[in-house]
């Protein structure tokens, strides 16, 4: 029986290329955080590439999702996303308002296209 | 855009700044558990069920799924690391798929830091355990709100509402796993659908000043085209390309050229 075929694998698995993968960029970014200064110009290019990674997971999430959310079509993916957001704008920024508009576009638009 | 830049949504009432330096830092922590009580928590719990469908379909036990929740956290990361199992990739290559999707939380972690620490007390390695927490939901929330605590509450604040917010969320993945046999398609994408819209809508909200504005709206195109020309360290050069486009574009319209 090879290491791969054992009961424990799976574990080493999460905690080296899960937990050591993940954590290790919150440990450095800990350090690095060093002296900073958090009005300083460093810190807005800090935030800037942060946020700018972040919309680049939400986009993937969109466009290249895992699981059950393949089976809906990329545009009513997309048109969904568009219509939570911009209900969000007009409900005075309202996160739920945003999360159930965007949820009932896909919902509705999956059940019009018969997708099963 | 309707919203001017300086509106941002009213503050829940359990964020209302208070003259808060004298309360010992378990009052806080505790504030920071009932502050978890929240909407963004139900959003981000509801998102994990759909995740342990997922885990299920693919065959990991209920031991690895919430391993993989408590460890790692973040959960497009978590997703992530399942697809890799999943298609029986070596330790090496998992570890470096995880860790190119996870890159982001190395600049998370560094802007949230200067916020939480207080100059002189707080302790390096109290930082490296609230660093565990930071993940969309908890950054997004952090950003938001610590900064209207006075300096010494916002770390005791911030793991009450992580270290809870964090055994929420386990609690019902494993109660999902358990409980749901064999999600429909419809309910399962929903659930899937929740994250983006959830993480569209609150990094709005946490942006602050127009350079997180235009980074957001660069980082959202630059995402896909990168993960279509450059996959692997597709989101590595989104976060520095997109970041850097929207900083010194920013600055420039702030200060001319200089």
């Amino acid at each position: 029986m090879s290491a791969a075929d054992a009961w424990w694998w799976p574990y080493v698995m999460i905690v080296v290329a899960g937990w050591l993968a993940t954590d290790i960029w919150r440990w450095l970014g800990v350090f690095a955080s060093g002296k900073l200064r958090e009005d300083s110009e460093v810190m807005i290019f800090v935030r800037s590439i942060a946020t700018a990674l972040v919309a680049g997971v939400i986009a993937k999430l969109i466009l290249f999702p895992a699981g059950a959310l393949q089976s809906a079509p990329v545009a009513l993916r997309i048109v969904a996303a568009a219509c939570g957001f911009a209900a969000f704008f007009a409900s005075r920024q309202k996160v739920v308002i945003g999360v159930a508009v965007g949820e009932v576009v896909l919902i509705g638009g999956w059940l019009l296209l018969d997708l099963g | 855009m309707p919203t001017p830049p300086s509106a941002s949504p009213e503050p829940l009432p359990d964020h209302r700044p208070e003259g808060g330096e004298q309360l010992p830092s378990r009052v806080w922590v505790l504030r920071g558990v009932r502050a978890a009580v929240s909407i963004p928590a139900l959003i981000l719990a509801a998102a994990f069920v759909g995740y342990a469908g997922l885990a299920r379909e693919s065959g990991f036990t209920l031991g690895e799924t919430l391993a993989m929740v408590g460890f790692v956290w973040a959960l497009p990361s978590v997703v992530v690391l399942t697809g890799a199992i999943t298609a029986g990739m070596g330790l090496v290559p998992a570890a470096i798929a995880v860790a190119l999707a996870s890159v982001r939380l190395m600049p998370m972690t560094m802007a949230l830091m200067p916020v939480l620490r207080v100059e002189g007390r707080t302790r390096r390695w109290q930082l490296l355990i609230a660093s565990h927490f930071v993940a969309v939901t908890a950054w997004v929330w952090a950003m938001r709100y610590l900064e209207d605590h006075p300096r010494e509450a916002r770390l005791p604040f911030f793991l009450g509402f992580g270290a809870s917010l964090t055994a929420f969320v386990f609690v019902m993945t494993g109660a999902a796993y358990v409980l749901v046999d064999d999600m429909p398609l419809l309910p399962s994408a929903a659930l899937f659908m929740l994250t983006p819209v959830y993480f569209l809508c609150s990094l709005w909200g946490a942006a602050r000043i127009s350079a997180d504005k235009a980074a957001m709206a660069i980082g959202l195109l630059l995402g896909p085209l990168f993960h279509l020309y450059l996959p692997g360290l597709d989101l590595l050069w989104t976060g520095l390309v997109g970041g850097t486009l929207a900083y010194v574009g920013t600055r420039i319209a702030r200060r001319g050229l200089r």
